[in-house]
């Protein structure tokens, strides 16, 4: 029934198929630069110093119109995170006011099991602020982002686990700003030139192109504090959106490391048990004609 | 299977050992996260301790807070109460306790006690009852000046809360 | 079926239970004793490790409920708090999302599997029926679960499919507020699908138990598709098939595994990370992988037929696609079950095959250009296959010869 031979074609004859109409898809979507992520692949872990860089750009910068409903400053000193002291994250809580109906006068200083307070009460508060547009939330933002790639890649993601689809796009969202429309803009269905709407900017990868955010950094906007004996990190858009957008893949999936240690073991045992499992199986089966 | 049977009873067979051990040890490691995923969860863990502010606490007064879900009395109290607690002889107490026990040394006028009564848990009202402290709504139990046990079905007195002075006007408690 | 055991009770307590309820007695009987064809391959354990994920699934799912809110203001957060502060929340959320992609590729295969090798024809037809009932609530109790994340993907999913009901003529539009509970998918339409999710597992259950009846008396099909003759052709289901089986079951752990701990949100979609909004439709629309050539199938229609508007006929065609699995038993002609047998059938057989993995691509692309017509012509397969081609082929084809036994079949495989 399955032999190798059918199985083979069929192979072929899907990967004709499936290949035939993917040049009209490559046009749509502007590639990706893929990055190298620390936290990629079976052995990934969080580079600490990078999720307290991008601490520091998501605080200073992205956190006075983004919020970050689901985060608690604990989550700061939890393990597989920026690595935060409890004592840090107390203080950094404090420096917080946070709304509380039972406090006097209706807020009171942040403790660690808040959580990350927003820049804005409402959503209608919000789009005001930034010209109707509202600044989407940071929780999950590196998941809910993606890269399409085409066939046949996307097929090789499952095989490598790919999932920094995420970080890729914030990464390239954040290099992707244009002062003016460039020639490679699309034109409009009916041939006019791309034509940019009041208050928006040109972003290569934002789809329909016109972001409403303005580009968010600018080289040597934000000064890293350099530990002795640590090799200075430069001050660029690039290092700044690679480092924000590993501290927001953090925020999105805070127990990644852990997740994938187990997953070794996990994997190991059972490759195990499936050795084990096939030898019973064999001896038990061993003298039967099948 | 005849010659299975035989070959098995007369010598268990190592692979078929391993494989069960193996297997239970697999088994054991998926079972643990399915019952510990019960336990309380990092959110609820994190409001296990509270610090609490006792600035603006007058004498005589007492205010109710929440912790663990669970209200807890802080009083501060007056030194006439302290005195009444203070000589009331260990004998005539149904869960004996002395006063400098159920405070911390050099806070004595802070008294920090569960809310919840000892008998079924309703949550007694303060400054009332025959002994100047709380008596229970539900079902007659009186507590003293101390919050201990002194008349009803209370078995034991209020349950004092692990908690520590961070300084003379901030306390841990849990 | 009871003659198969030679169960004795042993003490006096294991009498004194057979003579009130023969629990013993029975699993000995069904899942010790079982006379099992000897030559069943490897594609036959795919029905015990349907039952490993039909459990994985009650397992997770009912701790999940216990973390979980159906609630449209909570039930997104409630989920990331399952994965961000429930101990091991991430580990089993996940579980439970990757397990209900793992249990439809198993079924998958157990479907085609049985396809293959006939295992629809007599005396097996009501068995097939079962599987096939089994597979519709496997894809109703998909489609709710997949709505109680509350995101982009959950809102819209649950939009457009309870909207195939509003196609149906007189009835439609209040079938349709009766499903939702309201005029749009709301916080009535989540309640219920998280009751209904809850409940349909514990029905699926009831129906294996039933497929599972169904099974044992005429027995398992086998790769020969030949009768059992006699008990030189069988072997007891213990220890020989319930080692096979848990081997192939921890086979399939490690894909699920690989999964869980390193991709657990591969088989999903980005979208469903941003909380549903009925004010913004993502851009791109797709069901879970599993749905997708029934989705195409439903897309393909966009034309009218005679009185039957497009919308209309898409669902009847969506529908049939699966209601035709009903009529396999009937619709093939041939004597002969296995396709190992079967000369021209094996060419149809994975024409077929490639044509349903033709939908399932298909199903993903953008409704536009050569994929609207490409679509059409592997629904019109897809139909054919059943309709045309089974009942013809039974009637030209020549099928080779049968072994006499399946124990002269296994003898003559090992000697060659």
């Amino acid at each position: 029934m399955f032999n190798t031979k059918t199985i083979l074609a069929t192979v072929a004859i899907l990967a004709g198929l499936a290949g035939m109409p993917a040049a009209q898809a490559a046009e749509e979507a502007p590639h990706i630069e893929k990055q190298s992520w620390s936290f990629a692949g079976i052995f990934g872990t969080y580079d600490q110093n990078q999720l307290q860089r991008g601490f520091q750009v998501f605080r200073e910068v992205c956190s006075s119109c983004h919020s970050a409903r689901l985060i608690s400053f604990r989550n700061l000193a939890e393990e597989g995170g920026p690595g935060f002291s409890e004592e840090q994250v107390k203080a950094l809580a404090a420096e917080y006011d946070i709304a509380d109906s039972t406090a006097d006068g209706g807020t009171r200083k942040g403790v660690a099991a808040d959580r990350w307070p927003s820049p804005f009460a409402t959503e209608q508060d919000a789009r005001d602020a930034n010209g109707g547009a509202l600044p989407p939330d940071f929780s999950v933002l590196a998941k809910a982002r993606g890269v399409h790639d085409a066939f046949p890649f996307w097929i090789f993601n499952y095989f490598t686990g790919y999932s920094e689809g995420g970080p890729d796009y914030i990464h390239a969202l954040l290099n992707g700003y244009h002062e003016e429309v460039p020639e490679s803009a699309p034109h409009n269905a009916d041939g006019t030139p791309f034509e940019l709407p009041e208050g928006k900017y040109y972003n290569d990868y934002f789809p329909g192109h016109a972001i409403g955010m303005a580009p968010p950094l600018q080289d040597g906007q934000i000064s890293y504090e350099v530990a002795e004996g640590e090799a200075a990190v430069p001050l660029t858009v690039d290092q700044y959106s690679k480092d924000v957008a590993a501290f927001m893949m953090w925020m999105a999936e805070p127990g990644l490391v852990s997740r994938k240690q187990t997953g070794f073991a996990v994997l190991l045992f059972l490759v195990l048990f499936a050795g084990l499992m096939y030898g019973t199986k064999r001896k038990i089966w061993a003298g039967i004609e099948h | 299977m005849a010659t299975q049977t035989q070959h098995s009873t007369t010598r268990r067979d190592f692979l078929f050992v391993a494989t069960g051990a193996v297997g239970a040890v697999g088994a054991a490691a998926v079972v643990w996260p399915l019952i510990n995923q019960m336990n309380p969860d990092a959110s609820t863990l994190a409001l296990a301790s509270i610090e609490f502010s006792l600035a603006g606490i007058e004498e005589g007064q007492s205010v109710t807070i929440l912790w663990r879900g669970l209200p807890v009395f802080v009083r501060n109290r007056t030194a006439k109460e302290i005195e009444e607690a203070k000589a009331v002889p260990l004998s005539e107490l149904k869960d004996p306790a002395t006063d400098e026990s159920r405070t911390k040394e050099g806070h004595e006028n802070w008294l920090v006690m569960i809310a919840n009564c000892t008998h079924l848990g309703c949550i007694p009202v303060g400054e009332s009852g025959e002994f100047d402290g709380w008596a229970c709504p539900c079902h007659g139990s009186q507590f003293d000046t101390a919050g201990r046990i002194r008349k009803g079905p209370a078995p034991t007195n209020l349950v004092v809360p692990p908690y520590e002075f961070i300084n003379d006007t901030l306390i841990k408690i849990g | 079926m009871s003659e198969h055991s030679t169960y004795t009770p042993g003490s006096g307590i294991e009498k004194w239970l057979d003579e009130r309820l023969p629990i013993i007695r029975f699993s000995k009987e069904h899942l010790m004793d079982f006379p099992t064809p000897k030559n069943l391959n490897y594609w036959w354990t795919f029905g015990a490790i349907l039952v490993m994920c039909l459990l994985v699934q009650i397992v997770t799912g009912v701790i999940l409920a216990m973390h979980y809110t159906p609630n449209i203001a909570m039930a997104f957060d409630s989920v990331e708090h399952i994965r961000r502060d429930v101990n091991g929340g991430r580990i089993i959320q996940a579980t439970h999302a990757v397990g209900a992609s793992m249990f439809f590729a198993a079924v998958y295969i157990h479907i085609f599997r049985g396809m293959y090798f006939g295992s629809y024809k007599a005396p097996r037809e009501i068995l097939w029926i079962l599987g096939v009932l089994i597979f519709l609530l496997m894809m109703a109790t998909a489609f709710m679960g997949y709505v109680l994340p509350w995101g982009q993907m959950s809102g819209w999913a649950a939009t457009v499919i309870t909207n195939i009901f509003a196609a149906i003529p007189v009835i439609g539009t209040p079938l349709l507020e009766l499903l939702r509970g309201g005029f749009s998918v709301g916080n009535p339409t989540l309640n219920r699908f998280f009751s209904l999710h809850y409940l349909l597992p514990f029905v699926i259950a009831a129906v294996v138990a039933l497929h599972i009846w169904a099974l044992h008396v005429p027995g398992n099909n086998n790769p020969t598709g030949v009768d059992v003759k006699d008990s030189r052709d069988t072997l007891p289901f213990h220890p020989y098939y319930t080692m096979k089986d848990l081997f192939g079951m921890v086979l399939f752990m490690i894909p699920f595994a690989w999964f869980i701990f390193f991709a657990p949100d591969i088989l999903g979609h980005p979208d469903n990370y941003i909380q549903f909004d009925s004010q913004v439709t993502p851009a791109h629309i797709v069901p879970e992988w599993y749905f997708l050539p029934f989705y195409a199938i439903l897309r393909a229609i966009d034309f009218n037929l005679l009185f039957i508007d497009s919308k209309l006929l898409g669902v009847i065609f969506f529908g049939g696609s699966i209601l035709i699995l009903f009529l396999l038993p009937w619709l093939d002609t041939s004597k002969v079950r296995s396709g190992n047998f079967r000369p021209m059938f094996r060419w149809f057989y994975w024409l077929f095959v490639i044509n349903f993995v033709a939908l399932t691509y298909l199903g993903a692309q953008p409704a536009d250009g050569i994929y609207v017509l490409l679509s059409k012509i592997c629904t019109a397969y897809y139909f054919i296959h059943f309709i045309v081609i089974l009942p013809v082929l039974g009637r030209i084809e020549t099928p080779r010869p049968l072994p006499t036994s399946i124990s002269e079949s296994v003898l003559s495989k090992s000697h060659a």
